[in-house]
């Protein structure tokens, strides 16, 4: 090949590097077979400490549920999982067809009249959509209504920084409000009034952004039944696995009047000269690789394979089998929170607060709850303490359709124990 | 073929999955929940069988190219083989069951991947250390920046402005937008790189940061980088390496020699993680030791053997995700280091510009060529030779679909008109060049005989070209309220 060229060494093509900066060698180990590769990543897996899916009652963001085998029997096709963003519609039409159904399930989930095809996470989701507020409002403050996700919040102050944009928390709208964020079930798992949240801020001109838990709303009232603008979430639970945070996939939808404001790509039905229907990037005036720093975000990557995962999984339960699942984790949950509040000394957080399916109970001590269940095999309650200096005390519980009535008794017993 | 979508395909006699029954006494959330906070509508889920869903996904996916069956010799993108071994990694029930808020200890094993994959890193890049929080490369610039920003903070320094070259990523300027900052475009010289002379005239004490590609975006190395590298940091600025061209370089030098302050790394182009149709990605970003205290929390740190998450960090620009970035991605990434090992990345990139100046050769009497080589891990061609046979990039992006050929990147970057960006990678074989090579000879070839065969194409696709005027106008129809297809979306029929 270098005769091809017409050189005589590879350093001939490498000519333009200065020699100062030319390396000998890179100081890392030599490569290794494959079988030498994968024992030495199994070996660091077996430092993990993995508990079985139906003692895990923990959550916080990230939660165990059943995954149907469909959704890796997918995710795994390479047809999929090895192809790059669509850019070239006509040999990409099995990635933009199923964005496209990705985008109308998350509509139809949130009841807003569209979403786009992915963000990074739940976290980025809220951030990003507190942008949009910030750009539709000409408004420079947000306000964080309740318990929002910590982590959430954290990244939304980063993203609300660069952009000169002030982040308060509290429930009182402002003239200088851009929007209001708030989310349902909060990070404790408790209900917020979602409708006064919303009319509070439209009162105030400002949007009325809800960050939702995708399964709950197989039940509960979707942004778009209460007048939020954009609906925001963490998809996780929608068939991913928790992989110790990530990948997972954010969720975005809106309004149709603000859907020019949306971040990322956005996935359109069009048609060829023969009127057949296919599917393309749509409005990508919005995105970095045409407007650069006119862009509605930078986002370019997203969480394609991710949002695929979702889809799948949302197809497999259908809006009966979501249904069930949301219903066995509420009925589970409950449950579960009756006997725990007859444990001595235990008491729930939030005593008139409703709960989904993540409850906070206030004990007596916390970190040994946690060490005990650990001892006994089982992955404890949260300690969001750690975040919240109110919430001295108080662990945060999670059920879902994968903690069976039998790993429900187990816990209970290691408690009383 | 073309396939209808899953909700067409729905039918109500379909069922449902069977699922656990809740097998506890207590109340449904729509008996026990006041109404208020419960749904009105039900959503309109696809109902539909497993071997019906399973049948639709996979019409769909044949209905893609992937790096797995068509060369995608797709420029800026480093679409190389994806090994398989990485994908096996990465779903260890060791890795993908573990919950991100475990206790430190039950979790040793992640910690030490983490660790290990930023000492690697480090190794490649030359910087002290490496945040593996970013998503995506876009993510990581913006991430970067934002601790630029902190920077000059810090110092009472009040910088407004950073610096992108007009050849540069769209990425670029957007995340230097998105972290507050205005962007001034510096121009390429006539050699394809950056102009000193235009550089020199906008550097500023306003300036916080010039963001630079190297290799360029044509696919040249910046032989005056040392130089730029003094000019920039004379001024007191920070200089921000966009790692979406790594590939070109590794174990034979290094962005930190070369002056970079923050560097970022696409984990999905360079070091082989999947790009999943447009993401998952992950985007780490190292950076000199001056930049350290603002990395974002937490970080991962390593005594005696026993790693810890470091959250006390109060510099920190904060939280750029929740957690510790994709860490499955990590996984895959790490993985392939390991078993590539300095020897095997060094010789990845060496391969890389061998293909690339392979190919270059093999095309360059059919395409115009505006820069001299050699290039790097890609080049950059021209159709505009083909101008007045009427034929432009995107007619041969489409003539090569239907060669079974994925397209080059095309009309990027901006400074070269009807640009044609190829980057072969590391792990196409000769045969494949040589047969890619082939077919731009044909389709140049049919260009001068029958340029209407080029405006038809592809012909052999699920889909011919996409009026995508047509597809616009329908948008702008629904979002002003004219029209009830809302475009964006599967909508019922109303009846």
């Amino acid at each position: 090949m270098l005769e091809a060229i017409g050189v005589r060494s590879m350093d001939d093509l490498l000519v333009d590097i200065p020699q100062s900066l030319r390396l000998d060698a890179l100081e890392l180990p030599a490569g290794l077979s494959e079988f030498e590769t994968m024992s030495e990543i199994a070996s660091l897996a077996a430092r993990n400490r993995v508990f079985p899916d139906r003692l895990t009652f923990r959550g916080g963001g990230v939660y165990r549920r059943f995954i149907p085998a469909a959704v890796a029997a997918v995710t795994s096709k390479p047809e999929f999982y090895t192809a790059y963003t669509p850019y070239q519609p006509e040999a990409s039409q099995g990635t933009l067809q199923a964005i496209f159904e990705f985008q109308t399930l998350i509509a139809e989930l949130t009841g807003l009249d569209v979403a786009n095809a992915s963000l990074y996470d739940g976290a980025t989701a809220v951030a990003e959509a507190a942008m949009m507020a910030h750009v539709q409002t000409g408004r420079t403050e947000v306000v964080v209504s309740g318990y929002l996700h910590p982590e959430y919040l954290e990244v939304l102050r980063a993203f609300c920084d660069g952009r000169g944009i002030k982040v308060r928390k509290g429930t009182e709208p402002g003239p200088k409000t851009a929007a209001v964020i708030f989310q349902q079930p909060d990070f404790l798992g408790l209900l917020v009034d979602a409708r006064t949240l919303t009319e509070g801020a439209h009162a105030a001109g400002a949007l009325a952004i809800a960050c939702v838990d995708p399964i709950s709303l197989a039940v509960l009232a979707p942004p778009g039944e209460y007048g939020a603008d954009i609906a925001v979430g963490e998809g996780q639970q929608l068939g991913l696995s928790p992989s110790y945070g990530g990948p997972h996939v954010g969720f975005i939808s809106c309004r149709k009047e603000l859907v020019r404001r949306l971040p990322g790509r956005l996935v359109g039905t069009a048609y060829d000269a023969q009127g057949r229907r296919g599917f393309n990037l749509a409005l990508a005036a919005r995105e970095q690789h045409i407007r650069r720093e006119k862009a509605t975000s930078n986002i370019c990557t997203n969480h394609s394979l991710c949002a695929l995962a979702a889809s799948v999984y949302m197809t497999y339960m259908g809006t009966k089998g979501l249904r069930q699942v949301a219903e066995v984790s509420f009925q589970r949950a409950h449950s579960l929170a009756d006997r725990l509040a007859a444990l001595p000394g235990w008491e729930p957080a939030f005593q008139e607060r409703p709960f989904f399916n993540e409850f906070p109970m206030r004990v007596p001590k916390g970190p040994a709850v946690v060490r005990k269940l650990a001892r006994k095999g089982i992955l404890g309650p949260l300690e969001v303490n750690r975040w919240f200096r109110e919430l001295k005390g108080v662990l945060t519980f999670t059920c879902t359709e994968v903690n069976d009535p039998k790993a429900l008794d187990e816990l209970v017993e290691a408690l009383e124990s | 073929m073309t396939e209808l979508l899953s909700f067409e395909k729905s039918r109500p006699s379909a069922g449902s999955p069977r699922l656990p029954e809740a097998g506890v006494t207590a109340p449904q959330a729509t008996e026990a929940l006041d109404a208020g906070l419960l749904r009105a509508k039900a959503p309109s889920l696809p109902q539909l069988s497993e071997p019906e869903i399973m049948r639709h996904y996979s019409r769909l996916a044949s209905m893609n190219y992937s790096i797995s069956e068509q060369f995608y010799p797709l420029g800026s993108c480093t679409m190389k083989y994806n090994p398989v071994a990485n994908e096996i990694a990465a779903t260890m029930p060791g890795f993908a069951g573990l919950h991100p808020y475990q206790e430190e200890d039950t979790v040793q094993g992640a910690l030490e991947l983490m660790w290990r994959l930023e000492r690697a890193l480090c190794a490649v890049v030359g910087v002290e250390r490496v945040t593996l929080q970013p998503a995506a490369g876009a993510h990581g610039e913006w991430t970067a920046l934002r601790m630029i920003s902190a920077y000059h903070h810090s110092r009472g320094d009040n910088r407004t402005e950073v610096l992108v070259p007009d050849s540069a990523h769209g990425t670029n300027p957007a995340s230097a937008a998105l972290s507050g900052f205005q962007v001034v475009e510096v121009k390429s010289g006539r050699d394809g790189r950056i102009s000193l002379a235009d550089l020199e005239s906008k550097l500023s004490p306003r300036v916080a940061a010039l963001m630079l590609t190297n290799p360029n975006t044509l696919g040249l190395f910046e032989r005056q980088i040392l130089d730029i590298a003094e000019m920039v940091h004379a001024t007191g600025a920070m200089l921000y390496y966009d790692g979406a061209n790594l590939n070109a370089f590794m174990g034979i030098c290094r962005p930190g020699d070369m002056g970079f302050d923050a560097v970022h790394m696409n984990l999905h182009k360079t070091f082989t993680t999947p790009h999943g149709g447009g993401g998952p990605g992950a985007g780490p970003v190292g950076v000199k030791a001056e930049l350290v205290p603002f990395l974002p929390t937490p970080t991962v740190e390593r005594t005696n053997g026993h790693l810890t998450l470091d959250f006390k960090r109060p510099r920190s620009i904060g939280r750029v995700r929740s957690f510790y970035g994709n860490f499955g991605m990590l996984v895959r990434a790490y993985s392939y280091i390991v078993a590539m090992g300095g020897d095997g990345l060094t010789q990845a990139s060496r391969d890389a510009v061998l293909s690339a100046n392979y190919l270059r050769k093999q095309v360059e009497d059919d395409l115009e060529m505006p820069h001299e080589g050699p290039c790097m891990h890609e080049f950059v061609a021209s159709a505009q030779n083909l101008a007045h046979e009427g034929v432009r990039a995107l007619d041969i992006a489409k003539a090569l679909l239907d060669r079974d050929f994925y397209a080059p990147t095309i009309y990027f970057p901006l400074v070269v008109p009807e640009a044609i960006m190829v980057e072969p990678t590391e792990t196409e074989s000769k045969a494949t060049l040589d047969a890619f090579a082939a077919a731009i000879k044909d389709i140049v070839a049919t260009a001068k005989s029958s340029p209407q065969d080029l405006h038809e194409a592809p012909k052999t696709l699920p889909v011919g070209r996409l009026d995508e005027v047509a597809a616009a106008r329908r948008i702008n129809a629904y979002l002003q309220g004219q029209s009830d297809d809302p475009v964006l979306r599967w909508k019922r029929a109303e009846k």
